[in-house]
């Protein structure tokens, strides 16, 4: 199962670039976003170029094909997390948008008149005495819509610490999970740390204790097989950009008997079934939750993002990308002063790498590196509370996908080196 | 290699052993900023006293986390100002601004800016301006508020 990195590099136009007085690109920042293949921008041309229309309400020809490529999509990325049918796949912005899908229709459902009349919304409803957890190393797009949906209820935030090796501390779940909570927020994978979550572990007792699973998959689905039910998540959002498609365009998964009870989120055109001056009623799902116009390319976009790594095969990327990881621990291992973040074990993490290179600050390692072509991120990577836990600011962080090289990660170690050397003695 | 070119010796030394590092007493205002793209952060403190009815920057003393930018900057900063009117420092601040707003396109004026005009580099580094401005904009600040309280 080993991956043709060569071939697959050809198909990335970008990796033929140069920055920087000349320097190849090594891209090490896909964790942030990824690079798009040929195909993922051919499709985007195609469909503006012979497909455009609106979907749904265009009586036209280009109508009809414009809907069935963004029809297309939704089936498809259906299948490619084995929802039970295309119904349970809502388009979003990104995962930040359908996180906040699920907070807003969730203090929709508390408030009143909010179309939430069915008693089935009760387990969507919020209050003082209810409790929302989340954890330590989420990505603060999935820690602030539970800030405000708390403030907006009265309902009470609360959240797994991490342990020093970067592990979730589960050591106090049966104090955390309760009859009090309503909803258990998780990434699947940190953006930072790179730790896999045990979130079916999590999810089996949040449902034994009657609450609801959200599972932030925006950096676990563009690099492993994931399936919904598997996981026993109730919710789970990814986004097409950081996947190889287009910007614009991601997924909030859910249960269809969640989302039939929901209240919607957005109001808007598209998304209703009855307008009278005076109220209205909705689409069912998903199209409830699709007010506007939505990215239309950017469906057919993903379309082909999801061919494109269905056909190399994610157990294949996965399986490179643990190669890296190895040979990038080993590397940044010999690096005297370097502290990596999160888990040692390949098995239980992920391609996102952060570390520490002593007292050098990572703006400057990272400019040293971008000076030698290596793009990377530094900062705290929308996990400042992360960060604080670890005692430190921010980190450097590299990451890496199906198109990276062991050879890249030579460079990326020299680069860390020649920054050690240059603010040596500070 | 640019590296040298935007981390000058002045910088580095800066960086190194800062100048004023450290809160002191006694101090008009305090404020504390942060630079949300990295964390980055300082608290500062400035105390002005009154001479011949204009205020003259007596202290700037501050506590910063940063990068190598932020932190020299800082120094720099306060090596500059510290003994000059508010007025002359505001001055000083607004043309280190637009040193940094000019994309690397002008040539600093070293009478004016003294050793900050080894930021130059830095304003051909849209991800670094902040680091630069991080303590200039908190003097801004905290001059802003020691002034009001006065009144």
């Amino acid at each position: 199962m080993t991956l043709d990195v060569a071939r697959i590099r050809k198909d990335f136009p970008i990796l033929d670039r140069t920055v920087r007085d000349g320097r190849p690109l090594v891209y090490l920042d896909s964790a942030n976003t990824s690079q798009k293949p040929r195909q993922v921008i051919d499709a985007l041309t195609e469909f503006y170029e012979r497909h455009n229309a609106n979907i749904h309400r265009a009586s036209h020809q280009l109508g009809e094909e414009a809907t069935a490529a963004y029809e297309g999509a939704r089936i498809k990325a259906a299948q490619f997390i084995g929802a039970a049918d295309e119904t349970e796949v809502v388009f979003t912005k990104n995962v930040s948008e359908g996180i906040n899908l699920v907070a807003y229709a969730m203090s929709n459902a508390t408030a009143s008149g909010s179309g939430a009349r069915s008693s089935s919304t009760g387990r969507f409803r919020l209050g003082p005495g209810d409790e929302i957890v989340i954890t330590e190393m989420e990505h603060h797009s999935n820690i602030i819509p539970w800030q405000l949906l708390c403030e907006r209820t009265g309902a009470t935030l609360r959240w797994f610490g991490v342990t020093d090796d970067g592990q979730l501390d589960l050591s106090g779940a049966d104090d955390l999970i309760t009859e009090r909570t309503k909803l258990v927020a998780l990434a699947h994978q940190s953006n930072v740390l790179g730790t896999i979550n045990p979130v079916r572990m999590i999810a089996d007792r949040a449902h034994a204790a009657g609450a609801l699973v959200l599972v932030d998959a925006a950096q676990s689905v563009p690099h492993m097989p994931v399936d919904v039910a598997a996981l026993g998540a109730d919710f789970l959002g990814f986004t097409s950009h950081k996947m190889c498609g287009p910007t614009g365009i991601g997924v909030l998964w859910g249960r269809r008997e969640l989302l039939d009870e929901m209240p919607p989120f957005l109001g808007g055109g598209e998304m209703i079934e009855s307008v009278w001056m005076d109220h209205s009623t909705f689409a069912p799902p998903p199209h409830k939750f699709e007010a506007g116009t939505m990215p239309i390319a950017e469906a057919a976009g993903l379309d082909a993002a999801i061919d494109y790594l269905t056909e190399i095969g994610l157990d294949a990327i996965r399986a490179h990308e643990r190669d890296l990881i190895e040979y990038t621990l080993g590397a940044l291992g010999e690096v005297a002063g370097l502290r990596v973040l999160g888990p040692a074990d390949p098995a239980s993490r992920g391609a996102a790498i952060s570390f520490t290179l002593g007292d050098v600050h990572p703006h400057d390692v990272s400019q040293v590196l971008d000076e030698l072509g290596v793009a990377v991120r530094a900062g705290h990577h929308c996990a400042w509370p992360l960060h604080r836990r670890y005692g430190i600011q921010a980190s450097t962080r590299a990451s890496f996908y199906l198109y990276n090289t062991a050879a890249e990660v030579d460079t990326l170690v020299d680069g860390i080196r020649q920054a050690q050397r240059f603010f040596g003695g500070v | 290699m640019q590296l040298e070119s935007l981390y000058q010796e002045v910088i580095l030394d800066h960086y190194r052993h800062p100048h004023h590092k450290g809160l002191r007493e006694p101090y008009d205002a305090e404020v504390h900023h942060v630079n949300p793209l990295c964390g980055d952060e300082v608290t500062l403190r400035v105390s002005l006293k009154d001479a011949s009815g204009e205020p003259v920057v007596a202290d700037v003393s501050y506590d910063a986390l940063g990068c190598s930018i932020s932190q020299a900057s800082a120094s720099v900063m306060s090596e500059l100002i510290i003994g000059k009117t508010v007025p002359e420092a505001m001055t000083l601040a607004d043309e280190f601004l637009r040193l940094m707003q000019s994309k690397g396109k002008e040539e600093p004026d070293e009478d004016v800016l003294g050793d900050a005009v080894a930021f130059a580099g830095v304003a051909k580094y849209p991800a670094r301006i902040k680091c630069a401005l991080l303590g200039w904009m908190a003097w801004k600040d905290a001059t802003a508020q020691a002034l009001e309280e006065q009144t």
